[in-house]
């Protein structure tokens, strides 16, 4: 009986991965000829070919399109060195800070020769990547800040920090979106304008920084008693107990769920698309506004499906590879 | 779900979207447990086979944003399935079209009439996507949540119960389930909650519900504030009353 379900399953499977095979690899049209892509009863991965600049760089000036690819390419080696446990030192900031100015120039331009770019323009992965790592860097202090306020003995503190998580993590990310990009020009004073990249940058971090501080709150619930209290029988005031003792062990703890956190991050940032910024996402959808290219949603999808799903399946074989280390160490 | 007009006011507008978001979170909630619990269920089968599949489900969807599977499913049925007249019907009664899926009801049977069916009862292709897509993604995750719970129950409350003589599925239903429920209660409220947040996307995909309505009145009025001020009012309340409601059912079960 078991042997018999077996064999269905995995000729049911066979079918199936053979179907679809067929139609994304045998009967596919690779060449980007929209009308050979229309009379194919295949895939059509052409269209992917004719927009990879478009759907890789949004509107960024054609000819200097090395820039944002050489920005991306570094912003992904930063992150990857930044998972090695031995680089995990100070100097790690400095390389950031290099790393960072460097794509800045690169983006923007204005010196060394380069024209220069407006951030209107800006698109595609480098904008994703970039939105993932500025709201992470903004929402990680923000967060440690938060989860110590849920802990804190003074009852106003802890009060506006709990209303603040709770009334964040209550709504949905694309109403705070949406406040930041209708609402938040109204308390401006007349002629002040704040860029809308920047805007969606603030959302993204306010709302990422409610869910990162709960998962640091999590941390420091979990260091014994016994720290604090040797802490303060060592005479340690507040911010000594807490910065040298149990923050650097809270933050160890919780490195697995933070990175977990991330993933949903990076995955979040493609709801920019609602209000208007040109995400990875959003320049595949623009890209189907292509009235010669329209009715190919699926591979389109499909495609955007597998990039994002390259980088979260990378972040969270990391995150698995570091609950297993810290199991055994 | 409400009927509505263009002479309506802005009330009965956002009164709809309400009844909207609550007509796919609600559906998109039962979907997603269902399916949740039946591949968690999957995960921990002796089979591997059956394991590894459940496991590559959990590991493709968790991995891919909820966005870009609402937008892939609904490329699907609008781009993958044929126009009204060449129809795909595999039940009798149940048309699938590239303008809705319609099958029969209490109150007919659809029939084509002009370029599209009437009769019976239809789902959009954007309820039908939003729905689609909220519960598998959010099935997913709740997969994960039942395998940990089933996981958190000691092998030997397992081995009592083996020793005692009960099948596997008695096992599973009188000894294993009211024990897992109480770890998984708690996190299945989060998943709850978060299809529920999730289904403000459809605005993306132009499905009516709240946040798409409140938007347009936004755009129409520019009154900004109230309106934003109205969904988060409505999704604070949402959530904390699922959250109240699982407290209670979690007080309950102890």
């Amino acid at each position: 009986m078991k042997k018999v379900l077996n064999l269905f399953l995995l000729l049911l499977l066979l079918w199936l991965g053979w179907k679809f095979a067929d139609w994304a690899l045998i009967r596919a049209v690779w060449q980007p000829d929209a009308a050979a892509c229309r009379a194919a009863s295949g895939a059509c991965w052409g269209f992917i070919v004719e927009k990879h600049r478009l759907i890789a760089f949004g509107t960024y000036p054609y000819e200097e399109h090395w820039r944002p690819a050489l920005s991306s390419i570094f912003l992904v080696a930063l992150w990857a060195l930044s998972a090695v446990r031995s680089f995990w030192k100070p100097g790690l900031i400095l390389i950031w800070a290099v790393g960072l100015t460097a794509i800045g120039v690169l983006m923007w331009g204005g010196i060394f020769g380069l024209p220069y770019v407006e951030n209107e323009r800006w698109g595609g992965l480098i904008l994703t990547l970039l939105l993932t790592t500025f709201g992470l860097a903004f929402a990680f202090p923000l967060s440690i800040l938060l989860a110590l306020g849920r802990r804190s003995e003074l009852p106003l503190i802890r009060s506006l920090c709990v209303a603040y998580i709770e009334l964040v993590r209550g709504v949905p990310l694309i109403s705070v979106l949406f406040m930041a990009s209708v609402m938040l020009p109204l308390f401006l004073p007349a002629g002040v304008s704040v860029d809308k990249l920047l805007r969606a940058q603030i959302a993204l971090s306010l709302f990422a920084a409610a869910y990162l501080a709960e998962v640091v709150r999590g941390g420091l619930q979990a260091i014994p008693k016994h720290q604090y209290e040797a802490a303060d029988a060592l005479g340690l005031g507040y911010f000594q107990k807490t910065f040298l003792i149990v923050l650097p062990q809270a933050l160890r703890i919780v490195v697995p769920p933070l990175v977990n956190t991330c993933i949903g991050f990076f995955k979040d940032t493609s709801l920019v698309l609602i209000i208007g910024l040109f995400d990875l996402l959003s320049t595949i959808k623009v890209s189907l506004n292509d009235p010669a290219w329209t009715g190919f949603g699926v591979e389109a999808y499909l495609f955007a499906a597998l990039v994002y799903f390259v980088f979260c399946f990378a972040m969270s074989r990391y995150s698995r590879s570091l609950e297993a280390n810290s199991g055994s160490g | 779900m409400l009927a509505y007009s263009a002479a309506d006011t802005y009330a009965r507008a956002l009164l709809v979207g309400l009844a909207n978001t609550f007509q796919v979170a609600i559906l998109g909630i039962a979907a997603a447990s269902l399916i949740g619990a039946g591949i968690g269920l999957l995960s921990l089968s002796p089979n591997a086979l059956l394991r590894n599949l459940a496991a590559t489900y959990v590991e493709f969807i968790r991995n891919v944003p909820v966005l870009v599977q609402l937008f892939f499913w609904y490329a699907l049925l609008t781009e993958g399935l044929p126009p009204p007249r060449e129809a795909l019907s595999p039940l009798p009664g149940v048309f699938l079209t590239n303008r809705g899926l319609f099958f029969p009801s209490f109150s007919g049977v659809p029939e084509l009439q002009g370029f599209n069916f009437a009769g019976g009862a239809a789902l959009s292709p954007e309820f039908a996507a939003l729905l689609i897509g909220l519960s598998l993604y959010t099935a997913a995750f709740i997969a994960e949540i039942v395998r940990a719970g089933v996981m958190a129950v000691r092998r030997d409350q397992w081995h009592a119960a083996q020793a005692l003589g009960l099948e596997r599925r008695h096992v599973l239903r009188y000894v294993v389930a009211p024990q897992a429920l109480r770890v998984i209660i708690p996190p299945l409220t989060s998943q709850y909650l978060n299809l529920t947040k999730n289904s403000s996307l459809a605005v993306a995909i132009g499905y009516p519900d709240l946040v798409s309505i409140a938007n347009t009145t936004i755009n129409q009025t520019g009154q900004a504030i109230e309106g934003i001020a109205i969904i988060m009012a409505v999704y604070l309340t949402i959530s904390l009353a699922i959250s109240a409601l699982m407290n209670w059912t979690n007080a309950r079960l102890r």
